[in-house]
């Protein structure tokens, strides 16, 4: 477990360095979604440099399911693509020690239960924590279900991320506080992952009576399109997360999706690292 | 005339209170969910303790539904196949043509108690969305049925059926276009609109409380079985049969009988063109434990953990999961779980409106093409009671290419 690899903090480590220090400078973290594989993994690994190098602050990586029962229409498509280029975990964990030796931004897979939990959920955390990965999301596996899985991402110190939504009560906030590792990830709206015109109406009030609860950090993703809907929803968390825009525009761009995502994203990136921004 | 409670009379252990079968079953779903679910475990609780509802259930089952169904013997088969004796339990003969209207009846109950405006289903073969969209039509609720577009071209007949109750219905063009493809739609929907909606999952599969709730309204299908025949027969039956795709028509008749330990329970699945070859549905038989739509069951799923495509002549039996509590009941060796492939199941189809002038549903045949195989080689005082969970109606044009040398 303490070879060499982990004399560069990472897992639950890195992840609350990158809110400290972001807090500190009362600036956002800024956080896009790629799904890996898409169109296939040599571009995702140029597209996880050129997001690395405009200075995002952690990245989400999809792994690809076959039953993405929390995805809506861009994602899943997405996913299929990258199913038919045969992408498995293997092959991403393969691919994240190859961008783990020129990026250092952390890196966060998210994906639906089954596929951890068919790797070997302590293989699973093995792997992760020996090529470079910080930790996960699991859409699917509330914190109910969640016991194993923690147990074995604790043991290598990799952050498991819980998803808070609209309809959560207050206890279960409390509950997912007390179980959540690096930060939480608040939904904005009922409903899949995809972009939306308008913000929920009562995003700002939920988000501050998570606030109150939770002392760990608070992203908002799902409907987050453009950067002023991304430094509106700033006011009020620690981060925002993008990623079905992005995930389109890497399926309908004809130029090198690097350089496109870069382009769209630094707004992004300039708007929540603007510290003259006051609250 | 038999009388029995539409709720199971004695409640065993399972689920335990985190809707865990042995380690089966579970609640893996996106936290917008869970509340929902909670929902659905107080209003399923609390209808349970409120003498109303299952008065307004019994009704509903007997006056509407035609309950019960009878327990028939079948004394034409019995006697070709010189065996066992053997009883169907009608299934068919409900109201829409199959089991699943039982627990349609009591789900919608449900959402009208939690005052639910709105009703969302998933079909494969489209019993259950045809189901779904009567229930809802009986009260008067909007009623939106997911089917894989492939299913909606198989099945032209019941996706008309279920638009004439008024029904909207949304062909998934995502992933295979079949049954599972649904489930994951109509869960993104109840994930949309889960403050409005109530979800009815048509099998006992899912994230708990479905698997216990549909069981508890399928469980008529046994009390009144065991009622029936020991007025037949003064026991009880030795064997219990029925077909396994999801697994609610089997667990409705195989749970009342769980403390029976001298009546054994064979759910038979799918084996499409072959166990061995990679178009079957036999979860149970060929399948390994993961995770899908909720639960931890035994899936059929590639070396990387995808979920593989499951195939059967039934479109009611394709589906790549089961049920929780078989998965419990099958490594607690409470049930035998075998499989018969597509072709056996055609002959059974056959024989079986040959012999009793019974047309079964392709799913339903796959339970008497077992019991065709096991009756001969037990004595004359053995009974078996075969589930006949639907009527074949839906299904004879598609058994009709399969069976050309009838047609000419």
């Amino acid at each position: 477990m303490s070879d060499s690899t982990t004399s560069i903090s990472r897992g639950v480590a890195a992840i609350t360095e990158v809110f400290r220090s972001r807090r500190q400078n009362n600036q956002h973290v800024f956080i896009p979604y790629i799904m890996a594989g898409d169109p296939d993994l040599g571009t995702t690994e140029k597209i996880v440099r050129s997001l690395s190098g405009i200075g995002v602050d952690l990245i989400e990586l999809g792994m690809p399911f076959s039953d993405p029962l929390a995805d809506g229409p861009v994602i899943q498509r997405a996913g299929e693509r990258a199913l038919r280029q045969g992408l498995s975990m293997k092959k991403l964990l393969r691919s994240i020690e190859t961008m783990r030796l020129s990026i250092d931004t952390p890196i966060i897979i998210m994906t639906y239960y089954n596929l951890f939990y068919h790797f070997g959920l302590k293989e699973f955390a093995r792997e992760a924590a020996r090529v470079g990965v910080d930790g996960v999301i699991v859409p699917d596996l509330p914190p109910e279900e969640a016991d194993e899985f923690r147990d074995a991402l604790d043991e290598y110190n990799l952050a498991l991320v819980y998803l808070i939504a609209p309809t959560s009560s207050e206890e279960r906030i409390r509950k997912i506080g007390h179980v959540a590792r690096g930060f939480v990830y608040y939904v904005s709206r009922t409903g899949v992952t995809g972009e939306q015109k308008d913000l929920s109406a009562d995003l700002a009030e939920n988000l501050k009576k998570i606030r109150s609860i939770i002392s760990l950090p608070v992203v908002v993703g799902f409907g987050v399109s453009n950067p002023e809907q991304a430094k509106m929803i700033a006011q009020y968390a620690d981060g925002v997360v993008i990623g079905s825009a992005i995930v389109r525009l890497i399926e309908e761009t004809d130029q090198l999706p690097e350089r496109m995502v870069a382009i769209f994203l630094r707004p992004f990136v300039d708007g929540l690292h603007d510290n003259e921004h006051v609250n | 005339m038999v009388s029995t409670s539409p709720l199971p009379a004695t409640e065993v252990t399972y689920p335990d209170r985190r809707g865990r079968y042995g380690a089966f079953g579970g609640q893996f779903v996106p936290e917008t969910l869970m509340p929902a679910l909670e929902e659905l475990e107080i209003a399923l609780e609390n209808a349970v303790k409120d003498p109303q509802f299952e008065q307004e259930l019994k009704a509903l089952l007997k006056e509407y539904v035609g309950r019960p169904t009878p327990l028939y013997f079948a004394r034409r088969m019995t006697n070709e196949l010189g065996g066992a004796k053997i009883y169907l339990k009608r299934e068919d003969l409900a109201h829409t043509g199959a089991h699943k209207i039982n627990n349609t009846m009591g789900q919608i109950l449900l959402a009208v108690r939690m005052g639910k405006k709105r009703i969302i289903a998933e079909t494969g073969a489209g019993q259950h969305g045809v189901a779904t969209a009567t229930a809802a039509a009986l009260f008067g609720l909007d009623c939106c049925i997911y089917m894989g577009e492939e299913d909606t071209e198989r099945q032209k007949l019941n996706v008309f059926r279920m638009k004439l109750l008024g029904a909207r219905v949304v062909p998934v063009s995502s992933g295979s276009q079949t049954l599972k493809d649904a489930m994951n739609e109509a869960l993104r929907d109840w994930v949309t609109n889960v403050r409005t909606t109530h979800y009815v999952i048509g099998s006992v599969a899912g994230p708990h409380p479905y698997p216990k709730l549909v069981r508890n309204f399928q469980a008529i299908i046994g009390e009144e079985t065991k009622q029936q025949f020991i007025e037949k027969e003064n026991k009880l039956p030795d064997y219990l049969i029925a077909c396994v795709g999801g697994g609610s028509n089997a667990m409705g008749l195989f749970y009342p009988f769980y403390h029976e330990h001298d009546v054994k329970f064979i759910g038979v699945e799918a084996a499409g063109k072959g166990i061995n070859t990679k178009q079957h549905a036999a979860t149970l038989c060929a399948g390994e434990i993961g995770v899908l739509h909720g639960s931890m069951t035994y899936l059929l799923q590639n070396d990387d953990g995808q979920i593989a495509l499951a195939h059967s002549v039934s479109a009611g039996l394709d589906y790549p999961g089961v049920g929780p509590e078989h998965c419990f009941y099958k490594d607690s060796k409470r049930a035998e779980y075998v499989s018969i492939t597509d072709e056996e199941a055609l002959d059974a189809f056959t024989n079986l409106a040959r012999w009793e002038g019974i047309i079964p549903a392709l799913e339903s045949a796959h339970a008497i093409a077992y019991t065709i195989k096991l009756a001969p080689t037990l004595d004359r005082d053995t009974t078996i009671v075969v589930n006949l969970s639907g009527r074949g109606d839906k299904d004879v044009e598609s058994a009709s290419r399969y069976l050309k040398g009838l047609m000419g």
